[in-house]
Parts: C-alpha cells; structure tokens; sequence
C-alpha cells in the first residue's frame, strides 16, 4: 500500500486512508445490501427444485462460519503484533488469519461442488441464481482478502512490516473484519432463517 | 519504478506526452477528463442531431428503426455517462483542491486510474458501434428487452459491461474525493466555511457511493442472466422483471442528483462573484443540497408509477418527491436573493448561470406535475418527460457547465475566452435548447409516444417537430461557436490575466493562473469563508516558494491496472478466456507493482 498522506497534517487528525476505506467500505454495504435484498425477495419463488431446505447444510456451514469468525481474533492479534513491532506474532497470525481464510473457502468450494452435484446449479431455478451470486461475490471477497494478508505476510518475511505499517494492517484488518460481519448476515438469512 | 523527482522552485511541471500518460497532478488529470468529456459530448450531440432529423417530418425513413433504437440508446448512455458525469468530474479535479487549499486529492494515482478506466470504459462502449452492435434497449435497459431472447447480439452485453467498467471509475474517484474533502483541508477551512461548490461536489460523491453499488449488483445480474443462464430476470423461472426497474432507479434517481447536485455548487460560485454580494443564506444552501441528495435517495419508484405498484407505494413516492421541491425552491431562491441588490456584471457565464436557473425551474415545475401519479399516468414514456429531463439536463446541468466553464477557464489555462463570442454561444444555444425542448410539452401531451422512430401524419404534430429539429441544429451551431472560441482562445497569444480576473473571493484565485504545479507556495490558514473578500481572510501565500516544495512524480501503474481491469471485459465480450486471463494477471501485477512503488506525497 502507498505510503501517501501518513505523517501529513490532516483536517480531521485522521488517515486519510482509514477515511477512503470506510467510504469503500459503505459502498460494499450498499453492494451486499443489494444481493441479500434480492436473495429475500426471491425466497420461497423458485417453481423447481431443489429447494434450500432439501440441500442446504447448516451443521457444516456452521463449522465453516465459526472458522471464520476465529481468523477475525487472528486478524485482531496480527494487528496487535505489527502494532508492538513482535514480527513472531505478527507472523503467527497473519499466517492463522490467511489460513483460515482458506479453510473457510475450501468448505464454499466444497459445498458448491456438492449442490451441482444435487442438481443445483446457477440457472437451475431462482434459489440456485440468487444463491450462487450472493454467496460466490462474498466468497470472491474472502478470496481478495487471503491475496492481500498473504502479501503482507510476506512483507513480513522480507522484515517490511514493521510498526511503521500498522495502519496498512489495520486497514487489511477493517476489510477482513467487514467480510466477516457480512458472512454473519449471509448465514443468517440464508442457512438459519429459511422461509421456502 | 516511479520517476520520482523533485520539481523545487519550477511553476510547471514536465512537459511531453509521457508526462500526461504517466501524470497524477489533479490538474492535469482535470483537463484530461474535461477534453475527453468534450469529445463524446459532441458524440452524443450529433447522435442528437439524427435523432430530431429522423423526427423532423412525419414517416420519415432518414434512419431505419434499428439505428434510432441505437442512436436514442447511445446518445442517452453518453450523454449521462461520458459528457455530464466526466465534465462534472474535469471540475472536481481541477477545484475542489484549489478550494480546500490542498496540493492534491488524497490519492493522486487512484485519481489517475480513474481517469483511464473512464477513457477505456468509454472507448469500450463505443466499440460497438464498429462492428454494429451499439447498445440499443434504452439507457434504462429495461428488463427483459435486455434478455437474450429479445436482444440475442452483443448490444446488451457491451451496455452492461461498459456500465460496470464506468462505475467504477466513478466509485474510485469518488473514494478520493470524499477523503480528500474530510481530510486535506488547510487549517481554519472549517466544513461551513467550504465553497458551495465544494460541498455539493461533497453531496454527489456520497450519492456515487451509494447509489453504484446497486447498479452494478443489477448488471452482474443481467451479465450472469446472458452469460451463464441464469433466471434473475426470467418471468417463465419466476423471476420479477420488477427487479431490474427497482434496482436501476434505486440507482437513477439518485443519479439524477449526480448530474445537477455540482452544477448547484457551480452556479453558487458565479451568481456571488458577478453580483459582487456574498451568496444569499450560505448555510441554508448547504442543508438544503445535502437534503436534497438525501429525499433523492428515497423517491425512485416515482419513475415506475406505470408498474402499478399499488396506492400505498404511489401515495409514499408522490409525496416523498413533491418534498424535494421545497429544498429545491429555497435554493432557487436564494439565487435570486443573492442576486437582488448586486452589482450584477452580465459576463458569459453569469448569463449562463441565470439560464440555469430559469430553465431548472421550468423542468422542476413539470418534475412536479409528473411526480402526482394519476398525471404521470398521462404523461409517461412521452415527450412531456424527454422536455421535463431536458430542461434540468441541458437547460439546467448543461447550461451550469458551460457557466463553470467560462468562469474558471481563466483560472485553468491562464487565458479569458471571448467574451462577444462567448454572448453569441449564449444566446443561440439559449433560443435553440427552448425551441427544442418546449415543444416537446405539447407533442407529449398530445399523444406522442418516446423512443418510437416515426409518427404518422394524422396526429397534426408535424410543425412543432420540425421547429424542435431546428433548435436542435441551433444548439449545434451554437455549439460550433464555442469549439470556435476555444480554439481561438487556444491559438491566441498569451495574456496576463492575473490571479483573479472576475474579482472572486475563494482560494482557487488567491494563486496564479494557472496555478503552479505546486498549487499552493506554502498551505494556507484560512479565517474566514469568503477569503479574497475579507480584511485578513488569509495568511499570505508568496508568489515564489520560500523552500522546496515536494512534487509526487507520475506513475504508469494506474494505466496499466486499469488496461488489465478493462481487458478483462474485453476478454468476457469476445468470449475469450486467454485475453480475460492474461488481463487478469496484468491487474494483479498493476495493483501490486501500484501498492508497492515508492510514492511519496
């Protein structure tokens, strides 16, 4: 990430940067926004099988979605490592959070194989489209993020992470932690809460 | 690989094309996207042109049915995306800093970047009219015409990609203006003591933030519905075709306010300046856009009256949208308050600023006739919408350009363009735009259907065809004047115009014309709203540099991330997977070799 505007007087006392990822970041609401709100307005439409409750797997998401939710306590002790300037924390769980990360995609590659396996697929029927398109763009962004924490991480084995880059991690922390909060949203309007 | 240098003392940065490819100053970025927004206005104006030639008399066969679906199509597209938006953009470029009294945006290369995927989004969506496929189901793209079945070419498919590639030039350049504004502001430039140009530039880029997002969901769905057979918009699986109009006007409502909301800024600049009178109730302007952009947001359906969305959702939208009206009214006002009692100067562009304000008011008072449902019932898909949309989009954002144009072109490029020739722009393009578009009141309301090639005889709407035909050549040869006038300004010899040639009292003029590479010799300390205006305003910022100022130097990453963002498309369009691949690629490289040069600001 660039090193522009850090140690510059700023109007509000505030990383530039920090300001330009949270208005990212209410784009990326607004997008989620978009595809959660056509996944409800289409539930319980589709006029063939298979329907999320005869495929849908909610033990198994849950062990992916929990997985996930702990690489966000490893991204908070990643940060804290950067921050202290302990390059063996930071490792440790950079590395964790990027591992994670994986896992969590390895069960959404998993589970996509399975459904078309079941005779889901994207033009299937309505819950097969809508599904597909929410739950692939949120696993794209998942995707975007091991990329990133992999080049910090090795940043970090090059010794180019030092605390002097704390702020880029957090930044890489804001957008790891967003994705995670939307997963949460995901799971529950999709797995937890099925209405057809 | 940056060829960091430092310019020190020098006024001007490096010269040669490379040193455009490669810049991020926000001035030359500023000019970049004023020319190019230029070339497709005039583009989609003489797609204009043909259109009102078909038009012209009844049954005329000057252009098959075909081609007027691409040219109302294309001239629609470009207008909104490829002339306003961009033109709007070369303004918050070159300004917004000189207003804040910063020496850049927050993010000079992603400034950059954005300027390239809109000149290679543009580019794109033009292509298609090389191999005769130009997009052709409306800028609206209304489901499901859009649909394989109904539109089996490549025309949907270069409007959706085209769409996606501008929108995120938009998002990204909207990030950085919106941090730019919050962050880089000299100190004492408290948020209320912003120049209204910059607050409502402020007010759109949030409009761009949110409102993208949702067209672009919409469009994947429509790229995944022709690419990969999906049902999205696909009635026969279920599907609601409703989807797509609430999805795209949740987007193009607030569009509608991307558009004007900078003009507003624009005009509240000039009308000050040429009646030597502070702007009438500053704080009430700003509330009063800011509202403006957040009503904007929740009237969308108003556009889908049509759709039979029941009396409930009708009565909420109808209301809702007759609310925009009062912010609106009390800006108008205040325009004309400011004006009340001032030395008014009629320069070009204060002539083209009060015209903003008498045509926005006339397709503001048709918004609310058509914003009652029972009336939009009446009057929509006819010409009384296409004169409604056109007197808040040329009369109102249009003519608010050409304003900012004169106003600041001084500023920009340190020549004042003819004022005799500027007047003759003026007032053809005025005579031409009301001879177009009032007219098209009458056609509408007498039956006159939207986007249909021809008309029969019988409907006695021949004449007033005809004399909107001739405006519409009138805003042509006026617009000849101006490109005259600009090349003669161009071609003329050098003048001295000064730091502040009309007399204007906020920071951009506090510097020299064109200001310095640097922008500004040391940042300044702002005490007051109206700087230039008031007894110790500003601390003072010498003419030469006391020290060194730090110049970033340019980088070719932002091009080629945004070659490999666009490749991408081009790889999906041909349906070829090397391409889309090897374009992939190109972005990753672009993104990191971007993120990891050595940039200093």
């Amino acid at each position: 990430m660039s090193t522009a505007a850090t140690a510059h007087y700023t109007s509000t006392g505030l990383d530039t940067r920090k300001i330009a990822f949270w208005a990212f970041i209410g784009s990326e609401c607004l997008l989620f926004g978009s595809l959660i709100a056509t996944y409800l307005s289409y539930e319980g439409k589709s006029v063939v099988g298979p329907y999320p409750g005869e495929i849908l797997d909610i033990p198994l998401t849950s062990i992916s979605t929990f997985v996930l939710l702990m690489s966000s306590l490893a991204m908070v002790l990643a940060l804290d490592g950067v921050t202290k300037g302990d390059n063996k924390q930071a490792r440790i769980w950079l590395a964790t959070t990027v591992l994670f990360g994986a896992i969590f995609l390895g069960f959404q590659a998993y589970e996509f194989q399975h459904f078309v396996h079941n005779g889901l697929t994207l033009s299937t029927n309505l819950f097969g489209s809508t599904f597909f398109v929410l739950t692939g763009c949120h696993g794209l962004h998942v995707l975007g993020g091991v990329i990133w924490l992999s080049s910090l991480l090795i940043q970090s084995y090059r010794n180019k992470l030092g605390p002097d880059k704390a702020m880029t991690v957090e930044i890489a922390g804001l957008y790891w932690h967003f994705v995670d909060v939307v997963w949460i949203v995901i799971f529950t309007v999709v797995y937890l809460i099925q209405r057809g | 690989m940056a060829n960091s240098h430092d310019s020190g003392h020098t006024q001007e940065g490096p010269t040669g094309l490379w040193s455009w490819i490669t810049t991020t100053d926000h001035k030359r970025i500023g000019i970049m996207y004023g020319a190019t927004a230029f070339f497709f206005l005039l583009v989609g104006g003489l797609e204009a042109l043909l259109i009102r030639t078909q038009l012209a008399k009844a049954n005329n066969t000057f252009v098959d049915a075909d081609t007027f679906n691409q040219l109302f199509t294309m001239h629609g597209t470009t207008m909104v995306f490829l002339a306003l938006m961009p033109m709007s953009a070369a303004f918050f470029n070159f300004i917004i800093p000189l207003q804040i009294g910063a020496r850049d945006v927050a993010f000079p290369r992603l400034n950059a970047f954005s300027y390239w995927v809109f000149l290679l989004g543009g580019i794109f969506i033009n292509a298609s009219f090389l191999i005769g496929a130009a997009p052709d189901a409306g800028w609206f793209g209304y489901a499901n015409l859009t649909s394989t079945q109904f539109s089996p070419g490549l025309n949907v498919d270069f409007w959706g990609m085209g769409l996606q590639i501008l929108g995120i030039a938009s998002l990204a350049a909207a990030f950085n203006f919106i941090a730019t504004i919050i962050n880089m502001r000299a100190p004492g430039m408290k948020l209320m003591r912003m120049p209204v140009f910059t607050w409502m530039s402020f007010v759109t880029q949030i409009l761009v933030v949110t409102a993208f997002p949702v067209i672009t969901v919409a469009l994947v769905f429509l790229m995944f519905d022709r690419m990969f057979g999906t049902t999205f918009y696909s009635p026969a699986a279920g599907g609601d075709l409703l989807l797509w109009q609430h999805l795209f006007w949740l987007f193009g409502h607030p569009e509608v306010y991307i558009l004007i909301l900078p003009t507003m800024g624009m005009v509240s600049e000039v009308l000050p300046t040429f009646s030597r009178k502070p702007l009438f109730g500053y704080a009430v302007v700003v509330y009063s856009g800011a509202l403006i952009g957040g009503i904007g947001w929740a009237v969308w359906s108003h556009h889908m009256f049509a759709s039979g969305m029941g009396a409930i959702a009708d009565t909420y939208f109808a209301v809702a949208t007759m609310l925009i009206a009062i912010p609106t009214g009390v800006k108008i006002f205040n325009w004309m308050a400011t004006m009340w009692g001032g030395q008014i100067r009629f320069t070009t562009s204060m002539l083209f600023a009060i015209a903003f304000i008498m045509m926005f008011t006339i397709g503001g008072i048709s918004g609310v006739m058509h914003a009652s449902a029972p009336s939009d019932l009446q009057q929509t898909d006819t010409y009384f919408i296409v004169a409604h949309f056109h007197y808040v989009l040329f009369g109102g954002a249009m003519m608010g350009i050409f304003s900012a144009m004169y106003y600041w072109w001084p500023k920009v490029f340190g020549k004042l363009m003819s004022e005799g020739l500027g007047k003759v722009h003026f007032w053809i393009t005025f005579v031409g735009l009301n001879l177009t578009f009032f007219p098209m009141h009458f056609i509408g309301m007498l039956g006159m259907p939207r986007r249909v090639y021809t008309y029969g005889p019988e409907l006695g709407l021949e004449s007033m065809n005809y004399a909107a035909t001739l405006g519409s050549f009138l805003i042509g040869i006026g617009t000849l004047v101006m490109v005259f006038n600009i090349l003669k300004t161009w071609k003329g010899p050098k003048q001295d115009v000064g730091k502040n040639p009309w007399g204007a009292a906020t920071l951009e003029w506090a510097i020299s014309s064109p200001p310095p590479v640097y922008n500004f010799s040391v940042i300044p300390e702002v005490r007051s709203r109206l700087p230039l205006w008031t007894e110790d305003g500003m601390s003072e910022v010498p003419d030469v540099p006391p020290e060194p100022v730090h110049v970033p130097g340019g980088s070719y990453w932002p091009l080629v991330t945004s070659f490999g963002l666009v490749g991408i498309f081009v790889g999906a369009i041909a349906k070829s997977v090397p391409i889309a691949a090897i374009a992939a690629v190109v972005l990753v490289v672009g993104i990191f070799k971007w993120g990891y040069e050595p940039f200093e600001m």
